[in-house]
């Protein structure tokens, strides 16, 4: 039975990785760029909700949709501020540029709400699902985390696939020369891809701090680099690979926390990311690139 | 002067600079020109500088990123504090430190070769993350090992110091978390650049020899590399591992200059790793003065910017990601192009005219 | 030819950079320390009503010409991760520090506190410290952290500057004869909290919860197992967690669970001890908290549902809600100043200053001594004083640097503080 808690708990872990790894893997895929802020743009998206619903009493749903529009503004904004000027710059630089990023809003939000911990209300109240006479509980953000992931990641394949930006989005990563030659505007399309992932953050925000309900200016940041892992893990720029990639990454942590030792757990984590690398070395889903001569 | 070859002469300015401004600040101290702050921060420049140089090691000249640089900090640190602590007494700190330097050098290279062997078959941001996970890793064990030595011999455990079962005479080495308190204080500025200067040695040197010409070929086009004849896995490993056992020195360096040794997410985490990777790519990929020059220069600029108090770190990043931007956007460097072009070209006019 | 030229003029630049960067820190640090005197002086009269701002100036300029003036440093995080618990012991000192020269000063001194950050690194901590002394630090009060302070006191007692930490817990802290704390040691609190354990009978199977890469909660572990050998309950399961994964706990309350735990120790602080009451919450787990000082603000998280913590009993020397004067005047205070009810840290912080006031009257210290005579007068009075502060009353403390107060417990019973 505490086996099947434990997995219980692993998925609840690993789908706010999902969530946070779909918005990862979408820049990544597009941009091809680690953004290292995105775990800050969650934290900011738990601020706003934070404030909307416990300092003025908005409706949780309206003042999500506001956190959302919030995080696409800043998200663009960042977009055409640090990263565009950087554009054909080494992949470096702008991976450096994106962790100045990451700094400036972290240290933003100490300034703005203060360093002490906010506790969230959880925005998901639908009761708790019980099973076997309450021994097996699963809280319903879970479920609700769950779904939005899945909803989420068919939702950005579908429009990656049938949509027109969708199609422009890729012809950008696949080549942003060619793709701009082809007459589409790779500028226009990294914003939007920016835009998508960053309300995505939003989202992630709001269910991260639902389910671990603190609030802190460095809440994103560790979620943030697990997810990147889990983005990785389930081979970056692939849309499914992140879903799996978080949920595994989650079950791996919970397991090995309850059976092999707590503290070594991201030991443990890293480890057997290698070790997947190493037998598939890009990801579990991951395309492989043909090397050209 | 003309029979220097063009690269002697630019690794010459390179020692010059450094030992320039060893004379410089030497100078200033005993004056008494310099604040204490500068004066405490002297170690860590050095520290950082060659850690900035190893790291250049392999994103510059091997052309491959790591993001786990500062785990290879970390098992120099520590390997070299728990020897320093344990011969405290028996040893004279000169020579003591000398071995210490030599333990913290190889461990670091025996782990960047153990990393290397399986990591280096990755590519790109997959290397990347993997010795991101590496380093982890590493943070992760030290945190959780307790060691001690007693009269029968060396004691380790994953648990607690209590499992240790150290007998009365015993001492513990390294507490879990609690880390390695109580190392001896040998680091000095004098010894900092002495090991600045020989890193530039064993890096500059390795650039151009037969073995640096191997992995930088491999680094323009392995494919190619590989077609001549050239061993790809092995050059990438020596690489690395020079790399991986001079981030070992480093961490001897800044172990032996504080007394309290703890592996925290701050000093020794992925947080650190980037640090580093950000004075190799702000001081230029490739270039290793660049890498000397940044280091200082964002290891000085926190410091000075103590006096915003709440702002400091705000400001910290905007001034990074404004260098970003100004070093390397496409833009910015076509305006300083120009401007340099400008700037040259009447200096050119005046020296005609 | 070009590209020798550039890279010249560059090296050229760098050098001149370097020496004018050495030739102007001094300038530049003491312009910054100008900034900083400026700055606090502003906090002083924004946060004071309009006529009291009047009279402390008329007191602050009275002091400045007959005693001049005092010099504190602090350290502690400011920014990153444990920046509330910095932040807290600077407000909480700054307070003691406006209340002080309202009232006069130290013998006729005026107070000027200069509070730096080192987030949370034992090497900016050095740094910090060498900023102060640029400033003119004549005392220390800090670090806020214990491996912090460890590094620093090896440096102070290199220059023989009078420490006292607000909060530094681990046994190495004190080690130097110049070094002071107000807090309790690690092992003096797991000790304690085994022993009230033990001798109230709360539990005979009890679960701890701790962090493993954190000092001060290992510390207090490890004499924790040490001391329950000898009490009548047993650990059934001890849960680490590290710094880097501390969101989710269902594991370890679920082991907690599992082996039948009736009381779950947690020697952490509130920030984590608050997700790891809610998770319990949703699984269902209904047991005893037991904690130590760190989870003194656990009912001031923003936000929190204080019925979660219904039950929770620690071992505190502070809590915000006690009725004593004190207590209510510096909640109070702290309250409009910095809109946050006080943790244990401001208490400590501000503890800290009025030990030093204490120490410094006795010894008689003033302006124009050194900070060797300053060091060596106060270690020397320190060990004479008794300090009735917010941690505790009469409190003392031995040439070893450890303080001597009663812990107390408290339940948290309708969404207060209790004494138990």
């Amino acid at each position: 039975m505490s086996f099947i808690a434990h997995l219980i708990n692993g998925i609840s872990l690993g789908s706010v990785y999902a969530l946070i790894a779909l918005g990862y893997t979408m820049v990544y895929g597009i941009a091809k760029m680690l953004n290292f802020a995105h775990g800050d743009v969650i934290m900011i998206g738990g601020y706003v909700v934070f404030v909307t619903v416990s300092g003025m009493g908005l409706n949780p749903l309206l003042s999500i949709i506001i956190s959302m529009a919030a995080c696409t503004v800043l998200g663009v904004t960042i977009e055409r501020v640090a990263y565009r000027p950087l554009r054909g710059a080494s992949p470096l630089a702008v991976l450096i540029t994106a962790i100045g990023v990451s700094y400036f809003l972290q240290n933003v939000a100490l300034l703005v709400f203060g360093s002490d911990t906010k506790a969230f209300t959880n925005v998901v109240t639908l009761p708790n699902l019980e099973l076997f006479d309450g021994q097996l509980v699963i809280k319903s953000v879970t479920i609700v985390t769950v779904i939005v992931s899945i909803i989420i990641m068919v939702g950005l394949s579908l429009f990656v696939k049938k949509t027109k930006i969708g199609r422009a989005m890729t012809a950008v990563s696949e080549d942003q020369g060619a793709a701009q030659l082809m007459g589409i505007n790779v500028n226009g399309t990294i914003a939007v891809t920016f835009a998508i992932g960053s309300s995505l953050a939003a989202v992630a925000g709001v269910l991260l701090c639902s389910a671990y309900p603190s609030l802190t200016p460095y809440t994103g940041s560790m979620p943030g680099i697990k997810a990147f892992v889990a983005a990785v893990f389930g081979g970056i720029g692939s849309i499914p690979g992140a879903f799996i990639g978080g949920i595994l990454l989650g079950v791996i942590e919970n397991l090995s926390k309850a059976y092999i030792s707590s503290q070594l757990a991201d030991a443990i984590v890293f480890s057997i990311l290698i070790i997947v690398l190493l037998v598939k070395p890009t990801g579990l889903l991951g395309k492989k690139i043909q090397e050209k001569v | 002067m003309k029979k220097l070859s063009k690269t002697t002469k630019n690794n010459l300015i390179t020692y010059g600079m450094v030992i320039l401004a060893y004379i410089i600040v030497q100078l200033l101290v005993s004056t008494g020109h310099v604040s204490s702050l500068v004066q405490g921060l002297l170690v860590p420049f050095c520290t950082y500088v060659i850690v900035a140089v190893a790291l250049n090691l392999t994103v510059g000249i091997l052309g491959e990123l790591s993001l786990g640089h500062a785990g290879f900090m970390c098992v120099g640190a520590f390997s070299s504090a728990v020897f320093s602590l344990a011969f405290k007494e028996a040893l004279p700190s000169g020579l003591r430190f000398f071995l210490a330097l030599l333990i913290g050098a190889a461990a670091a290279a025996l782990i960047g070769f153990l990393v290397g062997i399986p990591v280096l078959r990755l590519k790109g941001d997959y290397l990347a993350i993997v010795t991101l996970a590496f380093g982890e890793i590493i943070k992760n064990i030290i945190n959780a090992l307790y060691l001690g030595v007693d009269s029968n011999g060396l004691h380790f455990t994953m648990k607690d110091a209590l499992s240790l079962n150290m007998e009365e005479d015993g001492m513990v080495l390294i507490k879990g978390a609690q880390g390695v308190t109580g190392t001896p204080n040998d680091s000095n500025f004098t010894i900092g650049v002495i090991l600045i200067l020989v890193t530039l040695f064993i890096v500059l040197n390795f650039i151009n020899s037969r073995t640096g010409r191997a992995v930088m070929s491999i680094r323009d086009n392995r494919i190619a590399a590989e077609s001549v004849g050239i061993n790809v896995t092995k050059y990438k490993l020596i690489a690395f591992t020079v790399s991986a056992s001079l981030a070992g020195v480093a961490g001897v360096l800044y172990a032996h200059n504080l007394s309290t040794l703890n592996a925290l997410p701050k000093n020794f985490g992925y947080n650190m790793s980037i640090m580093i990777l950000v004075f190799v790519v702000l001081g230029g990929i490739g270039n290793i003065r660049g890498s000397i020059i940044a280091a200082v220069l964002l290891t000085l600029l926190p410091e000075v910017l103590r006096g915003l108090s709440d702002y400091r770190m705000l400001i910290y990043s905007i001034v990074l990601i404004a260098m970003m931007i100004f070093n390397w956007s496409p833009n910015a460097i076509f305006f300083r192009k120009r401007l340099g072009q400008r700037f040259v070209g009447s200096k050119r006019a005046k020296k005609e005219a | 030819m070009k590209k020798k030229m550039l890279s010249l003029v560059l090296a050229g630049a760098m050098t001149a950079a370097m020496l004018t960067g050495c030739g102007s820190d001094a300038g530049t640090e003491t312009s910054d320390a100008g900034t900083e005197t400026s700055d606090a002086g502003a906090e002083t009269s924004e946060a004071a009503t309009e006529d009291t701002t009047e009279e402390s100036a008329d007191t602050a300029e009275a002091a400045q010409s007959s005693g001049g003036t005092f010099k504190i440093g602090g350290i502690g995080p400011l920014t990153g991760g444990a920046a509330v618990y910095g932040i807290a012991a600077m407000n909480g000192s700054q307070i003691a520090v406006d209340e002080i020269n309202a009232a006069g000063g130290i013998n006729g001194m005026t107070v000027e506190l200069n509070f730096q950050d080192d987030e949370l690194d034992a090497e900016k901590s050095i740094n910090a410290y060498n900023a102060l002394k640029d400033w003119g630090a004549q005392v220390l009060d800090g670090c806020v952290t214990s491996a912090c302070s460890i590094a620093v006191s090896a440096k102070t007692a290199e220059d023989q500057m009078f420490q006292l930490t607000p909060s530094g817990s681990a046994v190495e802290c004190v080690a130097n004869d110049n070094a002071f704390r107000i807090c309790f040691s690690d092992p003096n609190q797991g000790a304690a909290s085994a022993q009230y354990i033990g001798e109230n009978g709360l539990a005979s199977k009890v679960a701890v919860i701790y962090d493993s890469s954190d000092v001060y909660s290992s510390g207090i572990y490890e004499k924790f197992a040490a001391e329950a050998a000898n009490q009548s309950f047993e650990i059934v399961s001890a849960g680490a967690f590290t710094a880097d994964n501390k969101t989710d706990f269902s594991v370890q309350l679920q082991q907690a669970k599992d082996a039948g735990a009736e009381l779950v120790f947690l020697p952490i602080y509130y920030t984590e001890a608050s997700l790891i009451l809610t998770q319990a919450a949703d699984m269902g787990f209904d047991v005893t908290f037991f904690g130590c000082d760190g989870l003194d603000g656990i009912l001031n998280v923003e936000n929190f549902d204080t019925s979660l913590a219904e039950g929770v009993m620690l071992l505190t020397p502070f809590a915000a809600d006690a009725t004593d004067d004190l207590t209510v005047k510096f909640v109070t205070t702290y309250n409009e100043k910095y809109g946050e009810t006080p943790n244990q840290f401001a208490a400590d912080g501000y503890d800290v200053i009025y030990t030093i006031k204490a120490a410094a009257e006795k010894a008689g210290i003033t302006a124009d001594m050194s900070t060797e005579e300053i060091c060596a007068a106060l270690s020397q009075a320190m060990t004479e004083i008794s300090v009735d502060g917010l941690t505790g009353e009469g409190i003392t403390w031995d040439a070893s640097g450890e303080p001597t107060k009663a812990p107390k417990a408290v339940v948290i019973k309708d969404g207060v503080y209790t004494a138990m």
